[in-house]
């Protein structure tokens, strides 16, 4: 869909621009997940974000762990969901389930 | 995600052609399709998610893959460039759509009143033959003016374009259909043109009547149930 790609080009415009970036990905999404599976966030080193991955649940979550991928560049697949305890802590209040991949823009 | 696939999605994104990315979830490992390299299984369900417009989890040897497609993005061709032409084409572009704005009236259709925007001069029919309107291509007539509005639905009747909708009241319509008719559409084929244009939100104003068009395109494209009545909110204690 065309705002992933606006997304993906806005991390490649970062990453052109010399900053380290990471981007999330919803891979899979299961009962009331705002953003379908294909989402991105972009997130920079410097604290910069774009696009989105939920309803905005989540995201501050996945910022911490994209901070993490950035410095070992080893992607992650994360699970949030209600069965999740980190999920009540992140706030998924719509109920729903997803899994979200964080790799880096090498 | 490697600079190379990167810069090869992107390639590809930039020539409107569709692509797909996999991903093995397990370690980041990434190709992308088209390629000839690539595996049956996962070839298959990159066209299948290319087709489908919906990305994909697929395993294969007990590794989880995901396979985003990336397609070029929805097309709208809007036929006439009239005072809703300019409210609609912004919107349109924010919802993601690739807009054509077609209007022989040189004096319409400006650079001054559509900055930015690809803008055709033929004469409709022409200018529609030309741009060959797809199933990811709506189609919007807004001149009001049967000698350009009807050559442009003639081609688009003709075409897949998955949504077509006409400028003009019922009475208009009816009179629509029958010169088109003259033309030699069937009824059932005619039945594709939305008319009155727009879902009936009682629009008055130009940009009211945009919003009204570009509402009813994304309701075909996602094959909304329009006029159903939402499904009741759970209850507290059903909750």
């Amino acid at each position: 869909m065309s705002d992933s790609e606006d997304v993906l080009a806005t991390a490649a415009g970062w990453r052109a621009a010399g900053e380290t970036v990471a981007l999330a990905t919803v891979v899979e999404t299961w009962g009331s997940s705002p953003r379908p599976a294909g989402s991105r966030l972009a997130v920079s080193a410097s604290g910069k974000l774009a696009g989105s991955v939920s309803g905005g649940c989540i995201e501050g979550a996945v910022a911490d762990v994209a901070k993490q991928t950035m410095q070992t560049g080893t992607p992650q697949l994360l699970d949030f969901g209600i069965s999740d305890e980190r999920a009540w802590e992140v706030g998924l209040a719509c109920g729903g389930k997803l899994k979200v991949f964080v790799e880096k823009l090498s | 995600m490697t600079p190379e696939v990167l810069a090869t999605l992107q390639a590809a994104q930039a020539a409107k052609r569709p692509v797909a990315l996999l991903t093995r979830l397990s370690d980041g490992e990434q190709c992308l399709w088209p390629d000839k390299a690539l595996p049956g299984a996962l070839a298959d369900a990159a066209q299948a998610a290319l087709r489908d417009d919906a990305a994909q989890n697929v395993t294969l040897d007990g590794e989880a893959w995901f396979v985003h497609p990336h397609n070029p993005p929805l097309r709208m061709i809007v036929v006439g460039a009239v005072h809703i032409a300019q409210a609609l084409v912004p919107m349109s572009q924010t919802v993601g759509f690739a807009v054509t704005v077609v209007d022989p009236r040189r004096a319409w259709a400006t650079a001054d009143r559509f900055p930015g925007i690809a803008l055709i001069h033929e004469w409709t029919d022409d200018a529609m033959v030309a741009l060959a309107p797809d199933s990811r291509t709506a189609v919007v007539t807004l001149t009001h003016d049967p000698k350009l509005d009807d050559p442009a639905l003639d081609v688009a009747l003709k075409s897949e374009a998955f949504y077509i909708g006409a400028l003009g009241s019922r009475r208009t319509h009816a009179k629509r259909i029958a010169r088109l008719a003259e033309l030699g559409h069937a009824e059932a084929v005619m039945g594709r043109i939305h008319a009155p244009v727009g879902l009936n939100i009682a629009a008055v104003t130009a940009p009211e009547i945009a919003l009204s068009i570009l509402a009813e395109v994304i309701a075909a494209r996602r094959g909304a149930a329009l006029g159903a009545p939402r499904a009741a909110a759970p209850t507290a204690a059903a909750a």
